[in-house]
């Protein structure tokens, strides 16, 4: 029997569908127009403008600073959280288990919309403080969710092992667990630090006039500026979130925990 | 110092189970001692309650005379071999048995020192820059015995520690383990559900059933003088007959009858008088009519083929021997012994178990399938035990399987 065509031709057409206008959007940020002629050259002046443009430096410096922050925090509460759901296996625990997945399907603008309101409720000035307020609330979910996938295959028998050795749970945290779970806190890290990169609705609704991070600053000024340029700025944009996924999808594909016993 | 390590009243429930119901067990500083008992017994939750893994609901436990009851895990001088090693994953074979060293911050010098001592004695020296992952379950199971031996704890807790070997590996790192004994003289307190391992290992020998300690002593006073019918069938083989006293002998034996077993129903066996455990076992004095226990161990048998004349039990000169004839139903042949089934009477399900080494090629069974056998044994090796409603009333050969329960 022939194999069948089908699979083949359903993943093209995905790849397709997906790829297509990224590769588009990375195309036209190396051209530009042949001045008095319909067609187009290849260029890297779109990338020369950008990289020398004070404005989008200081606006990818603001984004890399909030990026790191939110990474960072979101990161300790997370491994926290996923710590506690399965060390107390409790009623309470559970339940915090199950809150954990609701930033995930919340409408972002519900969030963004709500983080504003107790901002303002609370007299806190918007900048880049709520901004990163804001993303380690919506990071935290992520990073503990990809922890607590990886405690799945954690065998319980290595922390009462390390305890019946004479470690002090203090420890047993130091030496044991989190060097096992290493792997799984920075794949938790890293997409963090993506999702707080690439975030635009949230961060639009707290971050006020002082603060603004890359995805916003594309926003505006796609309105006024040179498309080509905004092309330039979103494949830079892409290339660096494209290398951090990739990372954190090699870090957890390592063997999280290797192995019981 | 008969109790080294001293467990008193010990509780714990889970839920409703009552895992450990009442628990008191004194245990010799540097001896072997097993809690043997099936899956489910409580000896594993025992073993977790002295380690500090799980809290007693009531009761102490004692290490030298200190209540360790309240002491956290790592303030325990225990230290266990876990059923399935937890060996550190990330870290070598070396720092896994460093580990107990380097939590008390000991100078390198000195942790090479006494890790080079462990791996020379558990023979891992060439092992020793390795993955964990990398080695066999029985070099596993060493470097977890090494890693709980380097700080010299003064009890070392063993779960089931051979538990996932297989049966050659096991009688291997069994005598091994022996042997580490010897070499460190350290009080071990060994879990299993094996009576092979806790016969050999042994010096004392809990057997549990139900959160209770059922019988407690050395292994062949457990083998020879069971106390109850839960321990002569799960630690061993036995065969069970329901029997009556008829008459007390001078000579302190009792002759019994078993009825219902067909041609031999008018015999007589001798049995010697119940002692010590048996005889608290009882309660009371036995008197005539009364409905017993006899048990007889396949082994104790003389099994042959009938001659001409059935001899019958009673005196054959000054001996007493006691007979049994039956129908041979089964041989299964395992290589160094036999076990022969034979059928008693017109009762199907009163089959009994008689097992022969064969010692010598000449020593081979000339016995025949379906024909008549008989079996004899001596006064002394068979016992008395109560008739315990509970366990139901299945009689001939009864043995319990790897998980505890009954086959046939």
């Amino acid at each position: 029997m022939k194999p069948s065509r089908i699979p083949l031709l359903t993943t093209i057409f995905v790849l397709l569908f997906f790829y297509v206008p990224l590769l588009l959007m990375v195309v036209q940020s190396f051209q530009c127009r042949v001045p008095g002629m319909d067609a187009r050259q290849w260029t890297l002046k779109w990338y020369d403008q950008i990289f020398h443009d004070p404005r989008v430096l200081e606006v990818s410096l603001n984004t890399l600073v909030i990026g790191l922050s939110a990474a960072v925090l979101s990161t300790i509460l997370g491994t926290l959280a996923a710590l506690a759901i399965y060390r107390y296996r409790s009623r309470l625990q559970s339940f915090h288990a199950g809150l954990l997945y609701v930033p995930l399907v919340l409408p972002e603008i519900l969030m963004g919309i709500s983080l504003l309101v107790c901002f303002s409720a609370l007299g806190i000035e918007l900048g880049r403080g709520t901004v990163i307020a804001a993303h380690v609330a919506f990071c935290t979910s992520y990073v503990a969710i990809v922890i607590m996938t990886s405690l799945q295959g954690f065998d319980y028998t290595l922390v009462e092992a390390a305890r019946d050795l004479g470690a002090t749970s203090w420890q047993t945290n130091g030496r044991i667990v989190l060097p096992l779970l290493f792997p799984a806190i920075a794949a938790g890290a890293l997409l963090a630090f993506t999702l707080s990169l690439d975030d635009f609705i949230v961060t639009f609704f707290v971050s006020g006039k002082g603060c603004t991070t890359l995805p916003v600053y594309i926003y505006s000024a796609i309105k006024h500026g040179r498309p080509e340029r905004m092309c330039a700025i979103s494949s830079a944009l892409l290339g660096v979130t494209f290398i951090l996924v990739t990372v954190s999808v090699l870090c957890m594909g390592n063997k999280v925990v290797e192995g019981k016993g | 110092m008969d109790d080294f390590l001293r467990f008193e009243n010990v509780v714990k429930s889970f839920g409703a189970n009552r895992a450990v119901d009442g628990v008191s067990l004194s245990i010799k500083k540097g001896e072997v001692f097993a809690l043997l008992g099936p899956s489910g017994c409580g000896k594993t939750t025992l073993l977790r309650v002295c380690a500090g893994f799980e809290m007693p609901d009531a009761g102490r436990v004692f290490i030298n005379g200190q209540d360790i009851t309240q002491l956290p895990p790592e303030k325990r001088p225990v230290h266990t071999v876990f059923q399935q090693y937890a060996l550190f994953p990330h870290l070598s074979v070396y720092e896994n048995i460093a580990f107990p060293l380097r939590l008390r911050h000991v100078p390198n010098a000195e942790v090479k020192k006494e890790v080079e001592k462990m791996l020379d004695m558990t023979e891992l020296t060439d092992h020793a820059g390795k993955k964990t992952t990398k080695l066999s379950g029985g070099q596993r199971q060493r470097v977890a015995i090494a890693r709980a031996l380097i700080n010299r704890p003064q009890v070392l807790l063993l779960d089931e520690p051979l538990a996932a070997l297989d049966l050659k590996l096991r009688q291997r790192m069994l005598a091994e383990l022996d042997w580490i004994h010897d070499e460190v003289g350290i009080t071990f307190l060994y879990v299993t559900h094996d009576q092979e391992e806790a016969l050999g290992i042994s010096d004392r020998i809990a057997v549990m059933h139900n959160g209770k300690i059922e019988q407690f002593g050395t292994s062949d006073g457990i083998y020879e003088n069971p106390r109850s019918r839960f321990v002569a069938s799960f630690v061993g083989r036995m065969n069970f007959f329901e029997a009556v006293v008829r008459q007390f002998l001078d000579n302190g034996n009792i002759l019994v009858q078993v009825p219902d077993t067909g041609v031999n129903s008018d015999a007589m066996f001798c049995v010697p008088a119940p002692t010590n455990g048996a005889k608290l076992a009882f309660g009371h004095r036995l008197a005539v009519g009364e409905k017993v226990l006899l048990c007889i161990r396949p082994e104790k048998f003389h099994i042959g083929a009938t001659g001409t004349e059935t001899p019958l039990s009673g005196y054959h000169g000054d001996v007493f021997r006691n007979y049994l004839t039956g129908r041979l139903e089964r041989e299964i042949y395992y290589g160094s012994e036999s076990r022969f089934f034979v059928e008693i009477g017109e009762h199907e399900d009163y089959s009994i178990m008689a097992t022969q080494l064969i010692y010598s090629r000449a020593n081979t069974s000339p016995l025949k399938l379906g024909e008549s056998v008989q079996l004899s044994w001596h006064v002394s090796d068979c016992l008395l035990l109560p008739m315990d409603e509970s366990q139901g009333e299945v009689m001939g050969a009864e043995l319990f399987t790897e998980e505890g329960e009954v086959g046939a």
